[in-house]
């Protein structure tokens, strides 16, 4: 149920330098998420847009996430431009749909596809052992990324075992239904899905401090500056600036 | 749930995030090292808990368990959950990197209660009060979870008001189902493993 499929690749967003782009991502879209002004929003979709490409991503992959995600944007379409009030765009039957509301609701679906655009673009091309080292060489606490990078670990451990848990009682003959005795059935998978995975959780802290863990955590990777990766950030910069410009002109 | 990116403005996104800061440090603190394969096992639960789907009439809701790792973590529950949704972020971007600060103080806060207001009955002798504590606080961390959302959305927008009510609308069936879940689990945990509880 877990995979990473856009961190595969060989771009020249694959190529830079994780550190450069994490602090971009982060960047971005906090200037992305303070923006009202359509020219503005319109230009950052375009530039996100942009950055899928550069990044040479699976169109198809991308939307579908997209598409997964606009879920909640959806409920703003459904409640929005009928509650917002102020100057009616259409009346249909007894609903008003009103001008605010459309807008609002424009403004949401672009902020929010620009961003995720970017994260993707950005931060899901990085494998995760690579992000867990940028983490660290960015300072964030030690214990911060120990937790992170052993979340990762257990996530498929806990997967393993509830899927043994649910074969074995699919083999039983379970059928999830909506009555007491089956959120019982799911209460009890979950709670021995805890016994077991903390019982390997300890059994592998135990083979750490065989190895000599002593809580710090080390990493070999090394980023060195090039050329390519100024060149990246002079690009974001010179797009993130340019938003902000249009922001400033049109909706100053 | 979480709340997308680009739906909140920015005093609202500063200030959860400064709070979920603020809980991830003190959880941090306190947590200590050899605490960290145990957290990150429950960080990894709540993190695959929200692909595990449970029928509810002829449809079907994902778990939160924010209340059981709150029982289970106390201050922790902030370090846990942050970690948990970057790496839901990171594989599906369900939230992302501005909305990180305000998913996980809407996650994290009713956890930090539920350990706070239930943990005390759930350590005593007596069963069903042990089953009692666990309903209610798996209920009413999921059901604080909802009103926080909506409240945020709220002090994002006047406009979202409506919206907001649908959320809690959605989170009360949730609520009760969480409920159920967390009391049969913490009743299962006190039987097959009580230290886990940490008595």
């Amino acid at each position: 149920m877990l995979n990473e499929p856009f961190s595969i690749g060989n771009s020249f967003i694959h190529r830079t330098d994780p550190r450069l782009r994490l602090i971009s991502a982060f960047v971005y879209s906090i200037v992305v998420a303070v923006l009202y002004g359509f020219p503005s929003l319109i230009a950052s979709v375009g530039f996100s847009f942009a950055l899928v490409r550069v990044a040479g991503l699976n169109g198809k992959a991308v939307l579908k996430r997209l598409a997964l995600i606009n879920g909640f944007v959806l409920l703003f379409w459904l409640i929005l431009p009928f509650t917002a009030g102020g100057n009616i765009l259409y009346s249909l039957g007894p609903l008003n749909i009103y001008e605010t509301g459309v807008f609002l609701a424009l403004q949401i679906t672009l902020k929010s596809n620009a961003i995720i655009m970017a994260f993707i673009a950005l931060v899901s091309t990085m494998n995760f052992s690579t992000l867990g080292h940028a983490l660290n060489s960015l300072r964030l606490p030690q214990k911060f990324v120990f937790l992170f990078v052993l979340t990762y670990r257990y996530i498929f451990v806990i997967e393993q075992e509830y899927k043994k848990i649910w074969r074995s009682i699919k083999v039983r003959g379970f059928f999830p239904k909506t009555t007491i005795h089956c959120y019982k059935t799911y209460a009890y998978m979950i709670g021995m899905i805890f016994v077991k995975a903390s019982a390997r959780a300890d059994r592998v802290y135990r083979a750490m401090l065989c190895r000599g863990f002593d809580g710090s955590f080390y990493t070999l990777a090394e980023y060195p500056s090039s050329g390519k990766n100024r060149l990246f950030l002079c690009l974001i910069f010179f797009c993130t600036f340019s938003i902000i410009f249009l922001e400033i002109v049109f909706h100053g | 749930m979480h709340i997308s990116e680009g739906i909140l403005t920015w005093p609202v996104l500063a200030s959860g995030t400064a709070f979920a800061i603020a809980g991830t440090a003190i959880g941090l603190k306190k947590l200590k090292t050899q605490d960290i394969p145990k957290t990150a096992i429950l960080s990894a639960a709540f993190f695959v808990a929200s692909l595990i789907h449970v029928p509810i009439g002829p449809s079907s809701v994902h778990l939160i368990l924010n209340g059981i790792v709150g029982i289970l973590l106390g201050w922790a529950a902030f370090p846990a959950i942050m970690v948990a949704l970057s790496l839901q972020a990171l594989f599906f971007q369900y939230g992302g990197i501005t909305t990180l600060g305000v998913n996980t103080l809407l996650m994290a806060l009713p956890a930090l209660l539920c350990y706070v207001f239930f943990k005390p009955f759930i350590l005593g002798k007596n069963n069903s009060i042990t089953l009692a504590a666990g309903f209610t606080g798996g209920a009413f961390s999921v059901f604080l979870s909802g009103i926080l959302m909506a409240a945020f959305l709220v002090f994002a927008h006047r406009n979202f008001l409506e919206v907001s009510m649908a959320v809690i609308a959605i989170h009360i069936p949730i609520m009760i189902i969480e409920g159920i879940i967390t009391m049969f689990c913490i009743g299962f945990l006190k039987k097959v493993q009580p230290s886990l509880l940490g008595t």
